[in-house]
């Protein structure tokens, strides 16, 4: 299916959900209490047929976090993201293991560098890191005495380099 | 489970048994890095065995939030260092994406070009330890050669053989050297009579073929639904190439074979790999055909015509810092070990908001306590190198 078609077909099914509007790729916002059925759908629906989780992973907003799932078929061709937003102080969600078992390693990554529980995961053990390892590296706010992070102003930064002579003129 | 006639595991009858744990790695040569394996052991047969990462993990991805866009195209060489250029490639190409640049046509045929060539090292690699995992110590020095020649090439490219930061956002560092072409010629002239010498050692011998024809068979159905990419999914009678099936770059305008294998064991996952570098010297024997035709269009480039403007923003684009519009995209590239997909999102500014890598062997790796269960533990370790696994991607 097209993106067009794949959008008009989900959003018939689902008139509620709202496009991410910034993603290059076809994103759908979903509610968490929505995320399974909706998961359940796209795997189960013939002309969906959705096979495989291509990646899965988390976003810290500052003020919210997101999963995001990319989801992809062989067999129909097409592509999708969800995006589900939790609580940051308190990220839970359930798991896609039992749909999509490839989701099981991206699940325990994205508990071990975000934080975010999965309910019902069949092993949610620490994967990159050390089982004893305190805090979620990969949330915003997480500094390390030996990460220099490059200044926000790029003003003062370009003092530094060459003037690059403009050939437009 | 019986093993002979009369010798029957675990029954009184029988021959007592009892489960044992082995602890394999994390410094093994076996394991092609530092990964470790806890196989649960009932005589020889596995029943369990658990990989244990992390043990190279750098938080790439938290190094990413904190640099510009350019200047984070030498960490993704430390990911995957087997196939370097191919990670760039991605992380290149997410970037433009979100950034809405195009490349140059000649930039784009390089890239492929260099990819292409980037491939066929990392598949001589894997031949080579391939043949030393399942005892054969030959193949291993006979790619080693060859592959010497592809690194000495990038390194007059680009000044180093493993590591390239070559790849640009908006196209390469440079173009190619002189005579460069001309030496890869010589190369390639060569490489085509020895592949067919070291396609004759491995893959038909006997000794070979019983060490991995029906060993380690991962079915259609669980290759799909764990995620597995590249050569794995191939093997497994999958027809998929993200390079045909969901294009980018030039490769719409080359021909090329997808090979696909039967049975999905460790034999086919070999020649699956084998059959590729084929391809990939025939893409890039086209990519140098490519070139030769836009060389002869190079001269009548005007100053001051709409490409010439085109190709001048470029050296604003890459020699300054970037700033980048807010959006958000994955970008996937057919890479050595799989599907490498580069998750970006900007909130504006010259930093990434966030970057996902997500890698084939990653994915690949997971599956191995799946095919490995009840199966021998002199297979694990034929299984586990057909996988071919780089742990710097798997950790990043």
């Amino acid at each position: 299916m097209t993106q067009e078609e794949l959008q008009s077909y989900i959003l018939q099914k689902y008139p509620g959900f709202k496009l991410e509007p910034l993603a290059h790729d076809l994103t759908f916002l979903v509610p968490a209490e929505q995320y399974i059925p909706f998961c359940t759908f796209l795997k189960e629906d013939p002309s969906m047929a959705f096979q495989n989780v291509m990646s899965l992973t988390a976003t810290d907003y500052l003020d919210y976090m997101q999963v995001v799932v990319h989801i992809n078929s062989y067999s129909q061709k097409h592509r999708i993201a969800i995006k589900v937003t939790l609580d940051r102080e308190n990220p839970k969600i359930s798991t896609i293991t039992h749909l999509w078992p490839g989701a099981n390693w991206h699940e325990r990554e994205t508990y071990d560098l975000y934080g975010v529980l999965f309910d019902k995961h069949p092993d949610l053990r620490r994967i990159l890191l050390a089982d004893d390892w305190e805090g979620y590296p990969m949330r915003k706010g997480y500094t390390h005495w030996n990460l220099t992070p490059m200044p926000d102003d790029v003003t003062e930064v370009m003092k530094d380099y060459p003037t690059v002579p403009n050939p437009l003129g | 489970m019986t093993l002979a006639p009369n010798i029957s595991l675990g029954k009184e009858e029988g021959l007592k048994t009892e489960e044992f744990v082995v602890n394999i790695g994390p410094q093994h040569p076996s394991t092609h890095g530092l990964l470790r394996l806890v196989a649960t052991l009932d005589g020889e047969i596995i029943k369990e065995v658990v990989p244990h990462i992390g043990y190279l993990h750098r938080s790439t991805e938290k190094i990413a939030e904190n640099r510009y866009y350019h200047s984070f195209v030498p960490y993704t060489d430390r990911t995957d260092y087997i196939s370097a250029m191919l990670m760039n490639w991605g992380y290149v190409m997410a970037v433009e994406k979100v950034a809405g640049i195009c490349n140059p046509m000649r930039a784009e045929v390089i890239r492929v070009l260099i990819g292409e060539l980037n491939r066929l090292a990392s598949h001589l690699l894997f031949y080579g330890t391939f043949g030393m995992d399942v005892g054969a110590f030959t193949p291993f020095l006979w790619a080693f050669r060859e592959r010497e020649n592809i690194l000495r090439l990038f390194e007059s490219l680009c000044g180093q053989r493993l590591t390239y930061n070559y790849y640009r956002i908006g196209g390469v560092s440079h173009d190619l050297p002189k005579d460069w072409v001309g030496n890869l010629q010589k190369w390639l002239a060569h490489f085509k009579q020895v592949y067919k010498e070291l396609y004759d050692i491995l893959t038909y011998n006997v000794i070979f073929l019983r060490r991995t024809k029906g060993v380690g068979i991962l079915s259609k159905e669980q290759a799909i639904a764990w995620g597995c990419t590249g050569p794995v999914l191939r093997a497994s009678g999958v027809d998929w190439d993200l390079r045909r099936d969901e294009t980018y770059s030039v490769y719409k305008e080359l021909k090329f074979e997808v090979p696909v294998g039967e049975n999905g064991d460790v034999w086919d996952r070999y020649w699956v790999r084998m059959q590729e570098m084929l391809q990939s010297i025939s893409l890039v024997e086209q990519c140098l055909a490519k070139l030769k035709e836009l060389d002869d269009k190079l001269p009548r480039l005007q100053r001051g015509s709409a490409e010439w403007k085109e190709n001048a923003m470029f050296v604003i684009r890459t020699q300054s810092v970037l700033q980048v519009e807010p959006g958000e995209a994955y970008v996937r590239i057919e890479a050595a070990r799989g599907e490498l997909g580069y998750y970006l999102v900007s909130k504006g500014g010259a930093k990434p908001w966030k970057l996902k890598i997500r890698s084939g062997a990653f994915c690949n790796l997971s599956v191995l306590p799946e095919i490995t269960r009840g199966k021998l533990i002199a297979d694990l370790i034929a299984i586990l190198a057909s996988l071919d696994i780089v742990l710097g991607e798997i950790d990043r």
